[in-house]
């Protein structure tokens, strides 16, 4: 989806702010429980990792610009819960539960399960071999699905370069959707800063991003 | 302190008082609180989750994950050429196998910096970071300015964070998913050899393994 969320190459965010050497992860109490009922849920198999960033990607952006982080997932988490039927808005606005949850058993532990499919560096479970070899050169494509994807657009319709053949990965666009997995070769793609920025752009800075195979064509 | 995007938090007081309890006592939540306390308690209410799991997560991410792990395993890199070779061709099978730092649950490459070539770590659509072995992102790592400038000027932006490099030195940028993301090594500072794999990783930061510092000086150390 074309929204906010995919800010890279933004100019008008500032400075960046200064780093604090040794930093809480949580800034309260409640980001905190976010954090944890997002891992939670996700742990109970209704939906897939991933699948809330894509209601966090669908938030207003005028929503999404002024909430922190954390209030991101919040939201996010809420947008999911209504939209799995777990539970209904009338419930999130009342702040109680108005009728039994569905019989899902809860996790105990506070493992974090292996996110979705194993990678298979030697692709293994890939129906075809790679498309692509490194240092081919590849085109990203022009794509703008109305729904995740990890294609950041300011890659989009850029030519870059095979730097790595990362392995075979579930495509996010299709299991955000649905229960379907789309195992697909990822590959390192490199572009040059120049290539995405322009001609006054650093010359020594290259860009890499991770791109499944329905991101590229050759060129 | 203002957090990303400008938006204040209404508890940031807590960095400075500390996570108390006392929190729970007050009969006024700012939103955020209020929301979180509601989808809680309709979680719990319909058997969903268990706050003692949640408590479980929360304390996990507080005391026990956090960048001491990746420190111990820039520093076994610089010490042990085995181990850093397995780390450079497969950093989530080099780490698991080692057995000692928890298991990485996704692909995870640990670029070296030389003085020739800068890596820098960035998730521009989210804030994908190496949890495992960094704990969760620091504040500028998720804010806007971030996410949006490292992959526009990454010079300019490391400046910004205190390394300045010299206009020859290449810049990587690596722009994270949440299936692969990225564990910078820094380079190993002059004047340590024979030091331990404890001492050395005293010399790695939080921010050095994500690009945007080098490591320590070993006459930085002892000055925090």
């Amino acid at each position: 989806m074309n929204n906010v969320h995919d800010m890279g190459g933004m100019q008008a965010y500032g400075p960046v702010p200064k780093p604090i050497p040794i930093e809480s992860p949580f800034h309260a109490r409640w980001e905190g429980r976010v954090f944890a009922m997002q891992m939670a849920t996700m742990m109970l198999g209704v939906w897939k990792p991933g699948v809330i960033r894509g209601s966090v990607e669908s938030l207003p952006p005028a929503v999404y610009l002024a909430a922190s982080y954390y209030q991101r997932w919040e939201l996010g988490l809420e947008r999911r819960l209504i939209a799995s039927g777990m539970v209904t808005a009338d419930e999130l606005s009342a702040g109680r539960a108005s009728r039994p949850g569905w019989s899902l058993e809860p996790p105990r532990n506070a493992k974090i399960p292996p996110n979705k499919a194993p990678i298979r560096p030697g692709g293994s479970e890939a129906a075809t071999p790679p498309a692509f070899q490194v240092g081919q050169t590849v085109w990203a494509r022009n794509l703008n699905p109305p729904t995740h994807t990890r294609l950041p657009r300011y890659a989009r319709d850029h030519v870059g370069v095979i730097s790595a053949i990362r392995g075979v990965q579930s495509l996010p666009d299709a299991h955000v959707l649905s229960d379907r997995e789309e195992l697909q070769w990822v590959y390192g793609v490199e572009f040059s800063c120049r290539e995405l920025w322009g001609a006054a752009a650093d010359p020594q800075a290259k860009i890499f991003v991770d791109a499944w195979e329905a991101y590229l064509e050759r060129v | 302190m203002q957090l990303e995007s400008g938006l204040t938090c209404s508890k940031e007081e807590g960095m400075e008082t500390g996570d108390h309890e006392s929190s729970h006592d007050h009969s006024v939540f700012s939103e955020p609180e209020a929301r979180v306390r509601a989808i809680e308690t309709i979680l719990v209410q319909k058997g969903y989750v268990d706050p003692a799991m949640l408590d479980g997560i929360v304390q996990r991410f507080e005391t026990q994950v956090g960048p001491h792990i990746g420190a111990r395993i820039v520093a076994r890199a610089w010490s042990d050429s085995n181990f850093c070779e397995a780390l450079l061709r497969d950093a989530t099978s080099a780490i698991n196998a080692a057995g000692e730092w928890g298991k990485v649950s996704y692909q995870l490459i640990a670029p070296p910096n030389t003085d020739r070539l800068h890596n820098l770590v960035v998730c521009t659509l989210c804030s994908c970071y190496p949890y495992d072995v960094l704990g969760l992102p620091p504040s500028w790592y998720k804010s806007d300015a971030y996410r949006s400038r490292a992959v526009l000027e990454p010079r300019a932006v490391l400046k910004e964070l205190g390394l300045d490099l010299a206009e020859d030195v290449e810049i990587r940028v690596f722009d994270s998913t949440a299936d692969t993301r990225y564990l910078v090594i820094p380079m190993r500072p002059s004047g340590t050899e024979g030091w331990s794999e404890e001492q050395l990783s005293r010399l790695v930061t939080r921010d050095s393994m994500v690009g945007a510092a080098r490591a320590k000086e070993p006459s930085e150390l002892g000055h925090e």
